[in-house]
């Protein structure tokens, strides 16, 4: 299935859509190029070969304080042709509260995703571009800092109260 | 307030603290829960109203939020397996299961587990299918206004939570299913009370159906009401009882053919808009029961192979097959299971030479199932509203994590 993904996306978009691929564990996957991920989103959904009709999950990742990335993972589903596939968009970061990595928002594509782009703002700290309604989801509005980071050190007080 | 540190991603927090105070005179917010028996949880539903009519629903969650996924960053793989019980607490079973099936299948161990083992986790996932569903139709009926129901539906739960409790020691978050194996083989004697449940149910649910389902004042609250078609559901990411009742039939039993199921014949009942539009309230409510006697049917054919060609033997241990410590390759994996909810998805990020993960992330099928609540709630009557939280039957465990 990759494979022929693979092969339209590249028809569809040329060469650089496809920054590299993720083949050494079960599920093999393609890391797009962040500036192309709608137009490969809504391409993946509406082709007739693809139909990939269902986003699954999304979920962001920290790569770690050394690597200075954060990736986001899209897992995709077609309910027709019952095939999976796995989309990845790799963002370099400097990990400063000021300076949020940011993706293009797919809920435009799927509207799925609207709270799972929340989700992952609120706990990872990845600013999504054109989300239209980029609230913290699970935390209160006021919280500080982004717990899933791997660099994330937890509050000494909580509206004045010792919480440690 | 305190200064906020991320003050520049924050205009959609000023927009809806904007839109908030520009509504109009006519329109009045309504604040339901977070303590609210209705909202089946903690969840707190702000309501811009018009009169009776609702106009805009805004879901607030995190109540119940427990960092899962921080707490499983910390941890090895087993011990992270009672925090998966407490997500979806109405499904411990079927919870861990997915989550162990997920790290087995990395392992590259999933095809030699025992048959009898395999067949013990689907019995006891689906006994604890039987049990969240029957909370789904009893505290529906209460949300429409019927009480009995509610007191039959907890009263047979309690039998399949009492055996439960036999095979693994604690009445609803079990820690049962470990990887590799299981905490203990099913106590002597459990398959036959098992039996006898199974013919002392029958009946039960039989009455059950015939209370509710065609109702007269149950269908007038139910039919035709939250109306979400097929497309829209499957855009809103909606699965399990959800997305069969819009007539889609995808359950990832069939579809991804994990652990026995193969094996196990069950139909998998979908809406057919008998009551009034395909993909109804009353529909969710139906596929909810008509599941309850596939479940019946599967945990027949588990005890026929558990009491026949896998028979318990002295020298079985359903340990024997556990590793004794989960070394993983660094690699990526995203498991899925159909919950009584939906699609239950672990997506594990492991790392070399250790047993704890880099990442897990849960993809609940409550939460999905939730967020298209504004989309159905909007413009129905605030007792409609609750009707229609009823039938998406979601629990807060597991928005939340």
């Amino acid at each position: 299935m990759v494979e022929r993904v693979k092969t339209l996306l590249i028809g569809q978009f040329g060469e650089q859509v496809i920054v590299a691929e993720e083949r050494s564990g079960l599920q093999p996957s393609l890391v797009i190029d962040k500036e192309l991920l709608q137009d490969v989103c809504l391409f993946l959904r509406d082709g007739e070969e693809t139909y990939f009709d269902f986003l699954s999950c999304i979920s962001a990742v920290d790569d770690g304080v050394e690597a200075g990335t954060f990736t986001v993972v899209y897992h995709l589903a077609s309910i027709p042709y019952k095939h999976q596939l796995t989309l990845k968009v790799v963002v370099q970061n400097d990990r400063q509260l000021n300076n949020l990595p940011v993706v293009p928002s797919v809920t435009g594509v799927w509207r799925t995703a609207d709270w799972h782009e929340r989700e992952a703002y609120d706990l990872m700290g990845v600013f999504f571009d054109g989300h239209p309604d980029l609230r913290r989801i699970l935390l209160p509005d006021d919280w500080e800092g982004y717990p899933l980071r791997k660099d994330y050190k937890e509050a000494e007080t909580y509206h004045g109260i010792t919480i440690k | 307030m305190p200064p906020v540190v991320d003050k520049p991603y924050q205009e959609a927090l000023r927009a809806y603290e904007a839109r908030l105070a520009s509504i109009g005179a006519e329109e009045m917010i309504i604040n339901m829960g977070p303590q609210h028996p209705s909202t089946h949880g903690v969840l707190r539903l702000q309501l811009v109203t018009d009169g009776e009519l609702v106009k805009e629903v805004i879901p607030h969650m995190g109540y119940l939020h427990r960092c899962f996924e921080k707490h499983a960053e910390s941890m090895n793989y087993g011990k992270t397996i009672p925090f998966t019980d407490r997500m979806d607490y109405l499904a411990s079973m079927n919870n861990s299961h997915a989550f162990v099936m997920g790290v087995e299948r990395m392992l590259g161990v999933d095809e030699r587990i025992p048959k009898r083992v395999e067949y013990i986790r689907v019995l006891v996932c689906e006994l604890n299918r039987i049990a969240s569903h029957l909370i789904a139709i009893g505290t529906y009926g209460i949300d429409i206004g019927a009480f009995t129901p509610f007191m039959w539906c907890f009263r047979d739960r309690e039998h399949i939570m009492n055996m439960l409790e036999w095979v693994s020691g604690s009445r609803m978050l079990y820690n049962y299913i470990w990887v590799g194996g299981l905490f203990y083989d099913l106590p002597v004697g459990f398959e036959e009370r098992c039996m006898e449940f199974v013919d002392y149910f029958k009946p039960k649910l039989a009455e059950l159906d015939e209370l509710l389902t065609r109702n007269q004042i149950f269908v007038s609250r139910t039919a035709n009401i939250g109306v979400l078609p097929a497309e829209v559901a499957i855009n809103y990411g909606c699965s399990g009882p959800m997305l069969r009742a819009s007539g889609i039939k995808w359950d990832l039993r069939r579809v991804d053919a994990y652990s026995v199921y193969p094996e196990i014949e069950f139909d998998i009942p979908i809406g057919k808009g008998e009551m009034g539009a395909l993909g109804d309230c009353w529909d969710r409510f139906k596929v909810r029961v008509d599941e309850i006697k596939e479940s019946i049917k599967i945990i027949e054919q588990c005890l026929a192979r558990l009491t026949k060609a896998l028979k318990r033997t002295p020298d079985f241990d359903p340990r024997g097959f556990m590793p004794k410590k989960v070394n993983l390759k660094a690699q990526d994996y995203y498991v899925r299971a159909e919950n009584p909810k939906g699609e239950l998805g672990f997506y594990f990020v492991t790392q070399e030479k250790t047993d704890i993960p880099k990442r897990v992330k849960a993809r609940g099928p409550s939460f999905n199932n939730l967020s298209v609540l504004p989309e159905l709630a909007r413009g129905v009557l605030i007792a409609d509203l609750i009707a229609i939280l009823g039938s998406i039957d979601i629990v807060l465990g597991e928005v939340d994590r």
